[in-house]
Formats: structure tokens, sequence, C-alpha cells
């Protein structure tokens, strides 16, 4: 059974259909990127499965169950857990700080006056645990609004991760970062997924990073699913090249070489 | 673990130094005991507000409403219901606490200006009900015709009625046992959480944490503390005045808590001593203290904007 189902899921914003009856199954232990053009409405597609926006038709199933009508926090309670595509942490906090509402939380904590001892030290030890996990563990006591944007993103991820999740959706966590920070957090992707057998729905723009991790590839466009498929089957397919192709030709040449030398990677992976 | 905002321990050791031996050293500085009191309570006020506005990042301008709910209930308790000091204080807070907690749940999916103009709305009900209602409240004179009670423990009896300095002491030990629950909350994983619904309430919200729910609980938790600190006010004075409730109180509170320094627990006490040391100082020799403590505001916000108390962390080693 998939641990993520989506059904004709719509979004609009008054006249604007920013999501257009998109339906998606994604199986436990998958790892599943969304790609599209700017615009193509992949981050409300996101917000419409973590609950952080209500579709205007269509319905959204984790693990068997109806979630449409359920509030964001109680998705992630049951597991369901997102980073952002601007980064959102609580910067004048510490590293560990950031972390430990993280694991009190998911501990269910969260209402307790107080914490006993063992608990406290349970707490420790699993931010410990995450830090080392995102290669962070040197700088726990550092502010997180001090940190490196890369190292922000991981720290984001981190906290994810605190959850203990059963889905991780990531919102192009290679944004804004250099080579080797990309590098870094596809490693750290793949280890979750091969390691950990996470199950992962990742929006992704660095077409090196989706076709090297995924399993499998949605693209969106204007809205609408236009393709859904193995890696190889979206880089042979004619619909989604136009789609990239078309904006590259709104945007310039410039940005259709970049569209290609995906594709072409693509051929090569 | 190192702990961001936590208060150095001299620094702690100093600040309940100061307050144990205020009425021996109050008198050698042209103070007296009664105004040590007043920066208690007042304090006790401000560090309530600085609950929900410091910790959990929720302005309310009608704080006085909560504060003045807890001098009445207090009061009235004294004077129609039975003599006893303790229990005056305990209706007074639960007047105030239960009234906020009510009328919080209706407001606490509201945020920034909303949520403070609602804040201000509250109190200024609560102002008139007390300005208008004569035969209970005494309307625009205030509430007279009682007076705290000597305190009995066992077989002995404590006088706070006449003894200043006993009372004072009364004063800090109920100031220390709700600063000490408010100091404990915020260390606890449920402080945890206002802290972090503070910093970034999406960020929160998507750590699987209810928010309004919780920005509820530390309104309703914030009215609870700041009534009982109204409930002291009015045994202080043995008098409680529609002025208590109205929001220019409320505001002085405000003023209080960014003055001292919002993000550090003890900064809204020290705010709370430098205005009522301010007012009962200037005032007596110009009516118009308040445009003194306005400048002084001005200048901590435009060049300290932590706060007094901010300046002196940031220059202490941490």
């Amino acid at each position: 059974m998939s641990l993520l189902e989506v059904r004709a899921a719509s979004k609009s914003f008054g006249s604007l259909a920013a999501v257009r009856a998109v339906s998606l199954r994604v199986a436990a232990g998958e790892l599943r990127a969304v790609i599209g053009p700017n615009g193509a409405g992949k981050t409300t597609f996101f917000n419409l499965i973590t609950g952080a926006l209500r579709p205007t038709a269509g319905a959204i199933l984790f693990d068997g169950r109806d979630i449409t009508a359920i509030p964001a926090w109680r998705r992630v309670v049951l597991g369901m857990a997102r980073t952002f595509q601007i980064t959102e942490i609580f910067p004048e906090l510490t590293l560990a700080e950031n972390l430990r509402v993280a694991v009190e939380t998911a501990a269910g904590l969260r209402l307790r006056p107080w914490i006993s001892r063992g608990a406290a030290a349970s707490v420790r030890r699993q931010v410990e645990e995450m830090l080392a996990l995102a290669g962070l563990a040197p700088k726990a006591g550092r502010l997180v609004g001090e940190l490196s944007h890369g190292d922000q993103r991981a720290a984001e991820i981190a906290m994810a991760l605190a959850l203990r999740p059963r889905l991780l959706l990531l919102d192009e966590p290679t944004a804004g970062m250099g080579e080797q920070e990309t590098y870094d957090v596809t490693q750290l992707v793949r280890r979750l997924h091969r390691d950990c057998n996470l199950t992962i729905v990742l929006i992704e723009h660095d077409m090196r990073v989706v076709f090297h991790l995924a399993d499998r590839i949605a693209v969106l466009d204007q809205g609408a699913l236009i393709a859904d498929g193995t890696p190889d089957e979206i880089a042979a397919d004619r619909t989604v090249q136009a789609a990239y192709l078309g904006q590259a030709a709104e945007a310039g040449a410039a940005d259709a070489g970049a569209a290609e030398a995906g594709a072409a990677e693509a051929g090569a992976a | 673990m190192r702990e961001s905002g936590r208060t150095h321990p001299a620094v702690l050791v100093a600040i309940w130094m100061v307050l144990l031996l205020a009425p021996a050293w109050l008198g050698l500085v042209g103070g007296y005991t009664a105004l040590g009191a007043r920066v208690l309570v007042l304090g006790l006020a401000a560090m309530s507000l600085n609950f929900l506005l410091g910790f959990t990042g929720v302005l309310s301008f009608g704080h006085a409403a909560w504060f003045g709910l807890g001098a009445y209930g207090t009061g009235l308790t004294l004077k129609f219901v039975a003599a006893s000091t303790p229990l005056a204080l305990l209706a007074g807070t639960l007047l105030g606490g239960v009234l906020g907690a009510a009328l919080g749940a209706l407001i606490a999916h509201r945020r920034g200006i909303y949520f403070a103009m609602v804040t201000i709305a509250f109190g200024q009900v609560f102002y008139y009900i007390a300005y208008r209602w004569n035969a209970l409240t005494g309307g625009d004179d205030g509430l007279r015709g009682f007076s705290r009670q000597n305190l009995a423990i066992g077989p002995w009896s404590v006088d706070i009625v006449a003894n200043g300095v006993a009372f004072y002491y009364f004063v800090l030990i109920c100031f220390a046992a709700i600063v000490a629950i408010m100091a404990l909350l915020l260390r606890s994983p449920f402080g945890h959480t206002l802290v972090a619904i503070r910093e970034n309430e999406r960020r929160a919200r998507f750590l699987g944490i209810p928010v309004e729910f919780h920005i509820w609980a530390a309104f309703a938790l914030s009215c609870v503390f700041i009534s009982f600190a109204g409930g002291l006010y009015a045994l202080l004075n043995n008098f409680a005045d529609p002025n208590n409730l109205h929001y220019s109180l409320s505001g002085d509170l405000v003023i209080m808590a960014v003055l001292g320094g919002m993000r550090s627990f003890w900064g809204p006490l020290l705010g709370a001593a430098v205005f009522v040391v301010l007012q009962d100082y200037v005032s007596s020799l110009t009516t118009n203290w308040m445009s003194f403590v306005g400048l002084l505001f001005v200048l901590v916000v435009l060049f300290f904007p932590r706060g007094l108390l901010g300046v002196l962390r940031g220059k202490s080693p941490a």
C-alpha cells in the first residue's frame, strides 16, 4: 500500500489554479522527486500534502487514512515532517536547543511543565544523535542564526529527522548552496533513504541531484501533473522536455542550456 | 548543553541579596520599605506580562485588566467575604486568571496588532465596569474600606498590617514563589515550545505543536500570575481603583518590560525598579515626571534595543 496518496487534489487562489487535479502515490521506502519549471505549483502541492493549505478539491491520504481535514500540526504527529524552501528555524536559539524542541515534542512532552532527569538525559542523547547524523555535532552550542546557510539547511533537516517521521518532505534542500554543500546534502538524503529506509518526497531544481537520488520523478507544469515515472522515462519524455524548453525559450538561451545539460545527465545516469 | 538566555549564577545571587536586604539599605539611599514592596509588585506584574511578551512573542496591550481584576477580587473578598489575606489573594488570582483564560480562548488565533487591540478592548470593558458599578466597586473613588489582615501561621500571628518590613518580606516570599514557577515553566518542555513559537511560529507548527493552544495556555498562565500581582497591589495600598485596570497601566507595564529587557528573565524587574523610582523621585520635583520616563525609554529603545539588562549582559563574560 502506498504511504502517501494524493487523489485529484486542486488548489485555486481566486481565479488562479495553482494545482489542478494532481494525483500521486508514494510507496513506503520510495524516494520521489517532484520537479517542474518555476511557478509550476510544486510548493503549493507540498503545502496541500502537509496541511499548510487546504485543497479546494480532492483528498490526501496518509497510510490509508484520509487526512484532508486534519490540521498541519496533527499531520506531523502522524509522522509527516517537512522542511521549507526558505529555511525555517529558531534563529536566536542554539543548534542543540532547536533540536531539543523537536525531540521533546516528538516524545509527547510538549505540555509537560517539568521533566524528569531520565527523560532529560534521553532527550539529550537523541539531540546528540541527530547532530551527529547531520554532521553538525561540533556546532551544538552555536546560535542557529549565526550558522552558514548550508549548516542552517542541514539543521532544518536534522530537526525534521528528530521528529522520527515516516515521511520526510524536503522543499529544495540544496537551494542557494555551493558545490560542496550540495554534495553533502545529497549524501545525507541518500543515507536517509538507503540506510534508514525513510520515505522521502523531494522538490528540487538541481537536476543532477534529482536524477542521482530519485526512484521516481513526478513533473508538474502549470499546476498539472504532466509526467510520472522512473528517471529514464522522465528523461526521454517529450512533454517534459517541451515544458522545460518552453520555459527556457521565454527565459533565454542560458536556461535552455542548463535544462539540456540536466536531461543529458539523466541519460547518462 | 549551553542555554541561551540563562541568567549567570552570580547575577542571580546578587539580585536575591539586593531584594533580601532591601529594608536595610533602602533607607540609606533615601528610599523607604513600601517603595521596595511597590517595585516587587509592579516588577512581578511586568515579569508576568513578559512571560507572554518576551518568551512567547505575543504582545498584550491590556494586561492591566487582569492586574486590576486581581486587585478588585482581593479587595472585595476582604471587604465582603472573609478577613483573610491568603484567601483574598487566592480569590483575586482566580477572578483575573479565570476571566483571562476564558477571554484568551477567544483571541488566541489573532496575531500582532489585532491581538493587541482586542486585549486593550477587554481591559477597557473591565475599566468601565469598575468605573460605573458604584455600589460594588466604589466607582471613580475606588474601592476602600478593606485592609490586609495579619497572617496566621499555626499558633503564631505575623503582623503585616502595621509592620511594613514584615509586609515587605511577605511580598518578597510571594514574589519568589511566582518567579520560581515562571522560571521552572520556562525550563520545561512546555516552556521550550513557547520560546519556539516566539522564534518561528511556522516551524513550531510543523514540529507538531498546536500553536494556538500553546499561546492560549501561555496567555492564561500570564493572566494568573499578573492577577496575583494585582492582589498584592491591593494589599499594599489597602485600596483598588479603576486605574489599576486602565490601558495606561498596561502601557506602563510594557514600558517596564522593554526598558529592562524583554528577552531577559529579570529585565522587567529592573525596568519596574527604574520606572517606580523615577516616578517616586522625579514626581516630587515636577508633575511632568512621565516625560523623563519617556525620554529614557526612547534612548533605551534607540541605543540599547535589548533593554538595560541586555546591555549589562552584553558586557559581562558569557
